[in-house]
């Protein structure tokens, strides 16, 4: 209950500290920001705003061919676009900098249109006045459970890895739970002051089931009273140092060991604070506080499992200020949940559990914008990630290190939902490999990755010939991407899993930030070019073939094409040195069958057999890779009436192709090859936008269309084809419809991880256990 | 007897129809023990016989008698232990039974040191038990509060515990265990807690500086929780309605402790009653679930924190009748906190 009504003995909020970083860094894009929220609590203030970004996107446009069709011209045509995209900012800072944030607000809020901010917390009333004197507008207060509950539904859905369990003794404090594709029913336990039982069924609809009075509060109160140590924090500190066994009656205080008949251990509390019953003895106060801790953690365990047993729960989220990223209550916490379900019920946390009131209010004030109705995503180039939580840190630099903490979220263009053919959504997980818990693997990809910074560097510069600034921010992405870089290996789990996807996303969004939306461009439409001019070519040898050594060229030529990663330093380093390098170069690289993974033999045998109705094809590179290795082999199905959709890109990232250059690329060699031109005319062939600008792929967030269409033509069929989205993801992915995974893998390491070599072929054809 | 974690709980059964000829042949030792026992009310520092508590013209095992009820401390238990031996218990070949956590840890002592030899028996058998005996031969052993919401006319009345099953039954005693019993020899721990009778004690004499139960609880009577804790009014400035919370409910126990000025202006009767309210009305919160889970309706409070507690009593009643809309109903019986030992004696009588 009333999670944020403490804290008054915080003292006066002095305004002798100083922001540590440039207020600029913190309140970004306050230009244009409206919509404003604030969730005061004890010791923290929480501000949202919704804002709009005008970044520069890649565009493609095709030229007017009919006219113009000198040898020597570009394919296409390549324009930098303004787009103004929404995005949400939350900032957390100390109640003590309240005034000169507000202060450096109104400065710096031109032509705003918003009149109101919605305030929740307990601190909302305190600061009322404060708040409409500074920023001439009025405070609207919203009820702090509904903003908990709102914020908390509004995380669960929108960031993956959201939710985690915690273990204080595993190699990763952090274990991140996949979001379920259905986030309610769930039991929200807050424990701010006191301690409040929510049951959340729907967006809507919400209910306190129940509550107690011994919570943060308590801790807080009676500690202060039993230690006389005033701060929640130095309280936290005293616990983690001391031993609750001289202050409690354990079981084995009164039955000398345990009490075997009942299964109680002999380290049982039996009675909390039992052996502090008399006047003769003095306890220490660390001995006192760790006592204290975990009665009261106890005590709401064992509340919060009678009442998700009584409702059938088995999701219970624990937030408020006493659980706030402190390691020492999560894993008090946990302890009493394993101890009272014996297992059966895993007490998660959030990575966002701060931030939950002031997403709520915001939302309550955005209705109108209907927020819900989009899809949001993690900004990781604006978003401070979780902070390090070693219990060996003192309160005093975790307070400081954590001065001021940002979430961003932008909105996507589309909506995204689960790929309809995933065999179980609730236990898909994208990622192959998580780098959170395997160290060694950790250690090589971020070398890796700040291995081909410079490279990325240079590419970004050269993208943008006719910018002089370009190298200066280009420098200031370096700085930015590095630091991310440091702090993910000091705290892997800042931003949810580390995983290869989140550090190719990462980059993506730190190249974004500076304003180099697509550094490949230049390349991709030079490949492009040069592709398509062999292109009859192949399709004219293809055709010579019999049908099983086609069958078998095809294949080969898909993979020869996926040779052409600039994503992997092996390949980018030898497109660099060597412009002649060529598809027959690519194919003599290429590992000689048996591969690594070798289906082709089933796959052989299924060809035999009766043409699948639609195949979703996710593609990769542009260049020879979609021109000279995907077209032949979509060519080829839908020669057997098979359906065919290409998913790719709807925003850039490396040399992957985007929606925008397939269509381009899709018209031109229709415009060759009369086969592709009657499929795409009668809709046979199909393009639609994957939702993503990632290298990887995600298949529980897709966009909506796409699932549509998937679902429309009875999709039976699904290739992905390349390492980013078939080996780095996906490659467990299980499908209730035939799959086929396909690779060249351009790196040794990883090679040597899987049991083969550098351009090991990967060829995996799945199909689901019939039931 | 029952060896709890802080309380000794024995009981005596005196035979009252003792013929001369009986007489002539007890024993020296016996008869000097009986005398000691039944001549006093007090023993020791903090020895004490109930004598309200006594059960006169029993009849057990074809003998009549009165039952006595004697408590002391735990710790006092070596000086117990010497007088057994100063009183030759042991040449009486009787056998003790004994049951608590203490049977078992105190064994090898009992041995060593007054040569006793202990019949141990399980705690929660012998509380069922003794529970089931004692509201079998006492008239008027259980009883409720009627009104339990309006302190002018609260007041106690006789409960008939005549078909007693399905009961759950909540033994406070250092700690909490709640059990759910189906008959006499069908019953399962349902859960327990660790804030029980030791901690009220236990954080008073840290909180107070008192070291006496009967003092913690004379202070709570006089002090007024309200200042230590953080009610639901005083953060909402009345109910929560939102929530259903009305406002006079504690929102956080100790929760204006947070803040200094306040822990400078409370008194230590303040911090007593706070602290007794806090863990009755936590123990009635998991006994309320635990009753809708087992659903069950009839809660038994038992364990000697309830000893001259009406305070604790009264919260009980009015938290459980309050929280479940007058759907259960707390009942306590007269000799709170002496069914263990009693269940033990009744092992002796009977042994099955």
């Amino acid at each position: 209950m009333a999670g944020h009504s403490s804290g008054t003995n915080r003292g006066s909020h002095s305004m002798d500290k100083s922001i540590t970083l440039p207020p600029d860094e913190i309140f970004r894009n306050l230009e244009n920001a409206k919509r404003f929220a604030i969730d005061i609590g004890g010791s923290l203030t929480k501000l949202a705003y919704y804002s709009t970004v005008q970044h520069k996107v890649a565009k493609v446009r095709s030229f007017d061919h009919s006219v113009k069709e000198a040898d020597g011209d570009p394919l296409y045509e390549i324009s930098v676009q303004e787009e103004i995209t929404a995005r949400l900012h939350f900032i957390k800072f100390e109640n003590a900098y309240i005034e000169t944030c507000l202060d450096f607000i109104k400065d710096h809020l031109v032509n705003t249109e918003t009149k109101v901010i919605k305030a929740t917390g307990g601190g909302a009333y305190k600061f009322k006045d404060l708040i409409e004197k500074k920023l001439k507008l009025k405070v609207d207060k919203e009820d702090e459970m509904s903003c908990l509950i709102k914020g908390c539904n509004f995380v669960l859905r929108n960031i993956p890895h959201e939710a985690f369990v915690y273990a204080k003794h595993a190699d990763s404090e952090f274990r991140f739970q996949t979001t379920h594709p259905d986030i309610f029913p769930y039991l929200l336990v807050n424990i701010g002051s006191g301690v409040s039982i929510v049951k959340v069924e729907s967006e809507d609809q919400f209910e306190r089931i129940g509550g107690s009075s011994i919570g943060g509060g308590t801790f807080w109160g009676l500690g202060a009273l039993l230690t006389k140590t005033k701060r929640f924090d130095e309280l936290l500190q005293l616990a983690s140092k001391g031993q609750h066994t001289s202050v409690d009656m354990l079981v084995k205080d009164i039955y000398g060991g345990a009490y075997g008949s009942l299964g109680l251990t002999g380290d049982l509390i039996a009675s909390s604070f039992g052996k502090s019953a008399t006047a003769d003895k003095e306890f220490s106060k660390e001995d006192m506080a760790k006592s204290l801790l975990h009665m009261i953690s106890n005590d709401i365990g064992q509340l919060a499992c009678l009442y998700a047993r009584l409702h059938n729960l088995n999701r219970v989220y624990f937030g408020g200020f006493f659980i706030r990223g402190h390691p020492v209550t999560m894993h008090t916490i946990t302890y009493s949940i394993n101890f009272f379900t014996k297992g059966e019920v895993q007490a998660l946390f959030l990575r966002h559990e701060g931030y939950l009131g002031a997403i709520g209010a915001f939302l309550k004030g955005a209705e109108e914008d209907n927020p819900n109705q989009y899809s949001w995503g993690e900004n990781y180039a604006g978003s401070s990630g979780l902070m390090s939580v070693s219990p060996d840190l003192n309160p005093m630099q975790r307070a400081r290190s954590g001065t001021f903490d940002m979430l961003e979220m932008d909105r996507l263009e589309r909506q995204l939902v689960n790929l309809p053919l995933l065999q179980d959504p609730s236990s898909y997980i994208p990622d192959t490999m998580d780098l959170t818990e395997d160290a060694l693997a950790r250690e090589y990809w971020l070398y890796c990755f700040e291995e081909a910074l410079d490279g990325v560097v240079k590419r970004a510069i050269a993208s943008q010939p006719d910018m002089p600034e370009a190298a200066e921010r280009a420098e200031k992405f370096r700085q930015k991407y590095r630091h991310k870089l440091q702090t993910l290996r000091n705290q892997p789990f800042a931003y949810g899993s580390l995983t290869v996807r989140s550090l190719l996303d990462t980059r993506e969004h730190c190249l974004n930030e500076f304003n180099f939306p697509d550094p490949y461009s230049k390349i991709k439409q030079k490949e492009n070019d040069v592709a398509l001019r062999y292109y009859l070519k192949v399709v004219k040898s293809l055709e010579e073939l019999s049908w099983e050594q086609r069958q078998f060229a095809l294949v080969r030529g898909l993979l020869a094409g996926n040779v052409f990663d600039w994503g992997a330093k092996a390949i980018s380093d030898v497109l660099e040195s060597d412009p002649e390098f060529g598809f027959e170069e690519a194919k003599r690289q290429l590992q000689e069958r048996p591969w690594l993974v070798d289906a082709y033999n089933q796959w052989i045998e299924r060809l035999k057999g009766p043409p699948h109705t639609c195949a979703l094809f996710f593609v990769d590179n542009s260049g020879i890779d979609i021109i000279l290795g995907v077209f032949p082999f979509v060519r080829e199905l839908l020669g057997r009436g098979t359906q065919v959709v290409l998913a790719s890109n709807s925003g850039p990232a490396l040399n992957d192709v985007t929606n925008g250059e397939l269509q381009i690329l899709t018209e031109r060699i229709a415009a060759m090859d009369p086969v592709i031109h009657s499929a795409f005319k009668e809709d046979r062939l199909t393009l639609v936008q994957s939702g993503s600008s990632s290298p990887c792929l995600d298949l529980s967030r897709l966009d909506k269309v796409l699932a549509t269409v998937v679902r429309e033509r009875q999709t039976d069929l699904v290739i992905i084809e390349g390492m980013g989205r078939a080996i780095h993801t996906n490659y467990y992915a299980m499908l209730s419809c035939e799959s086929l995974k396909l690779a060249v893998i351009k790196n040794s390491w990883l090679a040597e991880r899987l049991g083969g070599k550098i351009f090991s072929v990967v060829f995996k054809y799945e199909v689901p256990p019939k039931h | 007897m029952d060896i709890g974690g802080t309380l000794v709980k024995l009981v005596y059964f005196e035979p009252k129809d003792i013929t001369a000829e009986e007489e002539q042949e007890e024993v020296e030792n016996l008869r000097s023990i009986r005398r000691y026992l039944t001549s006093h009310t007090a023993y020791g520092a903090a020895g004490i016989r109930d004598v309200h508590l006594e059960l006169c013209d029993l009849s057990m095992c074809g003998r009549t008698g009165s039952l006595h009820f004697i408590r002391f401390p735990t710790h006092d238990l070596p000086a117990f232990l010497q007088m057994g031996r100063d009183k030759h218990f042991s040449s009486l070949h009787t056998t003790l039974c004994a049951t608590g956590g203490g049977a078992y840890k105190f064994e090898e002592d009992f041995r060593l040191m007054a040569d006793l030899q202990l019949h141990k028996l399980d705690e929660l058998e012998c509380l069922i038990h003794g529970v089931l005996y004692i509201d079998s031969v006492v008239p008027s052993e259980c009883y409720y509060y009627e009104n339990p919401a309006d302190p002018e006319h609260c007041e106690q009345r006789p409960f008939p515990l005549e078909n007693p099953y399905p009961l759950l039954l909540v033994n406070i005693g250092s700690g909490v265990s709640i059990l759910a019993v189906y008959s006499k020899d069908n019953y399962k721990r349902v859960t327990g807690t660790s804030l029980g009778g030791g901690t009220f004690l236990g954080l008073c004499c840290l909180l107070t500086g008192c070291n006496m139960f009967e003092e913690a609880l004379e202070m709570a009577s006089r002090g007024d929780g309200t200042r230590v804790d953080k009610l639901v009014r005083d953060i909402y400035g009345g109910d929560y309605e939102r929530f259903g919370l009305p406002g006079w409910a504690v929102a956080s126990s100790f929760g204006n402790m947070m803040c200094k000025e306040k822990r400078e202006s409370i008194s230590k009767e303040d911090l007593a009653r706070a602290t007794l309210v806090t863990i009755t009305n936590n123990i009635g919160s998991i006994t309320r679930m635990c009753a809708v889970n087992e659903n069950i309706q009839r809660v038994v409070f038992v364990g000697n924190f309830l000893r001259v507690n009406t305070l604790s009593m009264k919260l009980l009643a009015y938290a459980l009748d309050y929280w479940s809309k007058g759907q259960l109903k707390a009942l306590f019986l007269r000799h709170e906190g002496y069914f263990g030992a009693v269940g033990a004696l009744l092992e002796l009588l009977n042994p099955s």
